[in-house]
């Protein structure tokens, strides 16, 4: 049982010292902004997983056509979603019908053809199908994020910061959201917002997810309405609402945002399994969670139906979850840079000179 | 008050948001005339919805002379009975899946926080993250195909082929090895280690086909309780006690000469008083072992010896359980195809023997709670490293080292109680969470529980029904966040509250 072991213990009590002036000489002259920024960018999952959503965003955005108003952009795929092309029969494994024409050689040979996630039931291209959930999920992800949070950071901020009455009230009606539960209430409303659309589901969601984040804020309002910087604001004459956004609102804004981020990855999860009840986004209209749902019986004959959109949904919730950890760690100040072999190598080396 | 707001805001939206006569009105039927009648009569819809809600309300508050009364179902049901069915099918499947989940992410996100910065933590912070994105439904629709089709058909035709050995053993030892392993030889070492008993097993299975006749046997059993008696040992007053030691063993010889005797008594009397029966018979020897060794300090003796003859008692029924698997697999019910993917029991079977239920329940049970293990572990494990990673910044625990203390003194003694303080909070919020959150796997496994009479609900626009499970659910939430409130003062000697 080597469990309880402590590793390296002697050159980790010497080195306490030269960790501080490491870390201390990171910092120097730095803004917080980027402090942040370059802490985000040392960590390397987490500025993979930007790229990847990033890329996923645009490719998503850009594949179909898009509607804003009477502006039109056509998409660069083929097919659209209710294009009904004809349904493929030659070389599926098995008798079945629509696989993916999708093509990897080992010798490098990398072939696209023409439905690369294949085909579904009535011959509809799945990759635009694909790509049409993945944008309403998408755009689901980020009303949800952007109501829960804004709707988080107001109450929070306000009962925190007045505290007394407020605070009793505005934490009851905290606690009386909380008791509703999310995935019924959801779908009762997804039920009857299936006239409504996904929009409309999304503002709902929206509006129960920020209990959390309001239980967050009014912390942080709490322990720093007490420190002298806002004192020494009042003193000079500022007013409530600067105190508030000015002073106090920067310094919680971290936990903020990596609470936004957690929200956003659970949003698109709570999306596609209400999708999968069937009382989320409805048919006709298409996404994730409601194409796995639709296919889920073929998966022993057709199982590509079943694998991309559950490939998307994982890459998008994942890469959210990794950006949320990385600013987790940027934000956090007392999070030290991981102290590396060379660094180690280096410290000693000044020590001995030093010696 | 709460719980009344929320039903109050419930109730209004669901009675607005849905009418449950929609599709009779659309029939010219007579019957269906008929039924709007006789369901507007019964379910009280002729009066406005925040009026009906306070009839509802008087039927709910019946529960304090005695008389609850939760309305009825569209299908002239009562919503309690419902209720009553469902409740320990869901409970029995989130308990499960809760506490295991607790056990494994505990483990895996203490050893990841001693180990930090190692390949371990990397890769168990990884799999944390993958665990969070995954959508359960997904998950759930892969285990069915690998584990329950898949592994049925192995069944018909058990042979290991040497490829999966490999494969299968190379995991094994990049998991150990990554656990144990510092410097390069000794990775290496561990890694060979484990490659080899991994393979060495899963080759005496495959030749003996053990898992057509599954079982232990009194060898084995010897075995295991032996190396559980050093386990246990270690971690709880490690090996230097050695009147711990001496107890554990004895216990250890103890359970294992009992085996067949025990054996006669499940066989004859196979129930869940017998087991509970066992374990106080367990608890009691062990005590009086333990006086027999101990000369000073006698609680931690006592401890260890009645964790060692707890496991293995928990071993020697696993034993029994698989002892019936042949039989239960030969039945027509199971038909040689014993991982089911639907239902919580086999209707078909029909057998007295407790066994062969039980195995039965355990069957049913085993891909929900693995696919609602995956999904929560991932909490887990974040929560007790950060937790772990917490604790051991702080000033006690660097006492408790500058005054001599061993590292397994102060991980278990200092460390651990402190880190479990967070957590026994959260506990109860992932709990109820997890019976929410049951309604999806309830409805891939096909579960009769709560989240599918939720689904029913919300289905037939059965405002009743739906309350019935929301009021039950809500009282959950708040019971729970009481509950955790009160462990969490009740452990920790800072808080106070009231002075």
């Amino acid at each position: 049982m080597k469990l309880f072991g402590r590793k390296e213990k002697s050159t980790g009590e010497i080195l306490a010292g030269g960790e501080n002036a490491i870390a201390n000489k990171e910092i120097e002259g730095l803004s917080q902004g980027q402090i942040v920024r370059r802490r985000f960018f040392r960590h390397r999952a987490a500025v993979i997983a930007l790229g990847v959503l990033a890329s996923i965003i645009l490719f998503v955005m850009t594949a179909l056509e898009t509607k804003i108003g009477p502006i039109r952009i056509p998409g660069w795929w083929k097919w659209t979603v209710e294009d009904i092309p004809e349904l493929r029969f030659e070389d599926c494994p098995g008798g079945t019908t629509g696989c993916p024409t999708i093509s990897v050689n080992p010798g490098g040979a990398f072939g696209l053809g023409t439905h690369p996630f294949g085909q579904d039931d009535i011959g509809r291209d799945y990759f635009a199908l694909v790509m049409n959930g993945a944008r309403r999920s998408l755009m689901i992800m980020f009303v949800i994020g952007t109501v829960a949070g804004f709707i988080g950071v107001v109450v929070g901020s306000i009962s925190g910061f007045y505290g007394k009455k407020v605070d009793a009230v505005l934490m009851r009606l905290v606690d009386f959201i909380q008791t509703v539960p999310t995935i019924i209430i959801a779908a009762v409303i997804g039920k009857a917002a299936g006239r409504v659309g996904p929009l409309f589901l999304a503002l709902f969601l929206g509006l129960l997810g920020w209990t959390g984040l309001a239980r967050l804020v009014r912390a942080q309002f709490l322990q720093l309405r007490e420190m002298e910087f806002v004192d020494a604001a009042r003193v000079a004459g500022a007013s409530n609402i600067r105190i508030a956004f000015k002073h106090i609102l920067p310094n919680a804004i971290g936990q903020i945002i990596v609470s936004v981020t957690l929200i956003m990855a659970g949003a698109i999860l709570t999306e596609t399994a209400l999708s999968y009840l069937g009382f989320g986004v409805v048919a006709p209209d298409v996404s994730l969670g409601l194409l796995i749902s639709q296919y889920e019986s073929s998966f022993t004959t057709r199982p590509w139906l079943f694998w991309w959109p559950g490939l998307f949904i994982i890459t998008i919730a994942l890469c959210v979850n990794f950006i949320g950890d990385g600013l987790r760690d940027a934000f956090d100040p007392r999070q030290r840079r991981r102290i590396t072999k060379k660094d180690r190598l280096q410290a000693k080396l000044q020590i001995k000179a030093g010696e | 008050m709460i719980l009344f707001g929320s039903s109050f805001l419930v109730y209004n939206l669901a009675a607005y948001a849905s009418d449950p006569l929609a599709e009779l009105r659309l029939s010219n039927d007579d019957g269906a005339r008929q039924a709007i009648i006789t369901l507007t009569r019964d379910l009280n819809l002729d009066v406005p919805p925040p009026v009906r809600y306070f009839l509802w309300l008087k039927g709910v508050l019946g529960l304090f002379v005695g008389k609850l009364n939760l309305g009825m179902t569209r299908e002239a049901t009562s919503v309690q009975e419902e209720l009553l069915y469902a409740i320990p099918v869901t409970l029995r499947l989130v308990l499960v899946a809760t506490i295991t989940a607790l056990f494994i992410g505990l483990a895996l996100g203490i050893i990841s926080a001693l180990r930090q910065y190692s390949r371990f933590d990397y890769g168990m912070t990884f799999l944390a993250f993958l665990l969070y994105s995954l959508p359960i439904f997904w998950v759930a629709v892969l285990l069915k195909e690998f584990m329950a089709i898949q592994f049925n058909n192995f069944l018909s035709e058990p042979n290991i082929p040497i490829k999966w050995m490999v494969i299968f053993s190379l995991f094994t030892g990049v998991f150990w090895s990554s656990l144990f392993g510092g410097e390069r030889k000794r990775f290496w070492s561990v890694f060979a280690g484990a490659f080899a008993t991994n393979f060495v097993i899963l080759w005496a299975i495959d030749y003996t086909d053990w898992y057509l006749n599954p079982g232990l046997g009194p060898i084995l059993i010897a075995l295991i309780s032996v190396g559980i008696a050093f386990g246990v040992t270690a971690i709880s007053t490690g090996l230097g006690n050695s009147a711990a030691k001496k107890a554990a063993l004895t216990m250890a010889g103890l359970s294992v000469a009992a085996y067949y005797p025990v054996q006669w008594i499940f066989n004859n009397f196979g129930s869940y008083l017998t087991i509970l029966a066992l374990i106080v018979v367990i608890v009691l020897t062990s005590m009086g072992v333990s006086r027999i060794f101990s000369k000073i300090d006698n609680g931690p003796i006592t401890r260890t010896a009645i964790l060692t003859g707890v496991i293995t008692g928990f071993f020697i029924v696993l034993d029994r359980i698989m002892q019936s698997w042949a039989e239960y697999s030969s039945t027509d019910a199971v038909n040689g195809r014993p991982v089911p993917t639907y239902g919580q029991r086999k209707d078909q079977l029909v057998t007295e023997d407790f066994w062969i239920n039980n195995l039965d329940i355990i069957m049913h049970l085993i891909l929900p709670t693995f696919a609602l293990i995956l999904i929560s572990l991932a909490g887990w494990i974040r929560y007790s490293r950060g937790a772990l990673l917490e604790v051991l910044n702080q000033d006690y625990i660097r006492t408790a080292r500058a005054k001599g203390l061993n590292e397994r003194t102060v991980i278990t003694r200092h460390a651990f109680r402190n880190m479990m303080l967070p957590l026994s909070s959260l506990f109860v919020g992932e709990f109820v969470g997890l019976v929410g959150g049951a309604v999806i796997t309830e409805r891939v496994f096909g579960w009769q529980g709560m989240g599918t009479l939720g689904i029913k609900a919300i289905n037939g626009y059965d405002l009743n029904l739906l309350m019935g499970v929301n009021l039950l659910l809500s009282i959950l939430v708040i019971f729970g966040n009481l509950l955790a409130d009160l462990v969490y003062s009740a452990l920790d000697p800072r808080i106070r509250l009231g002075k």
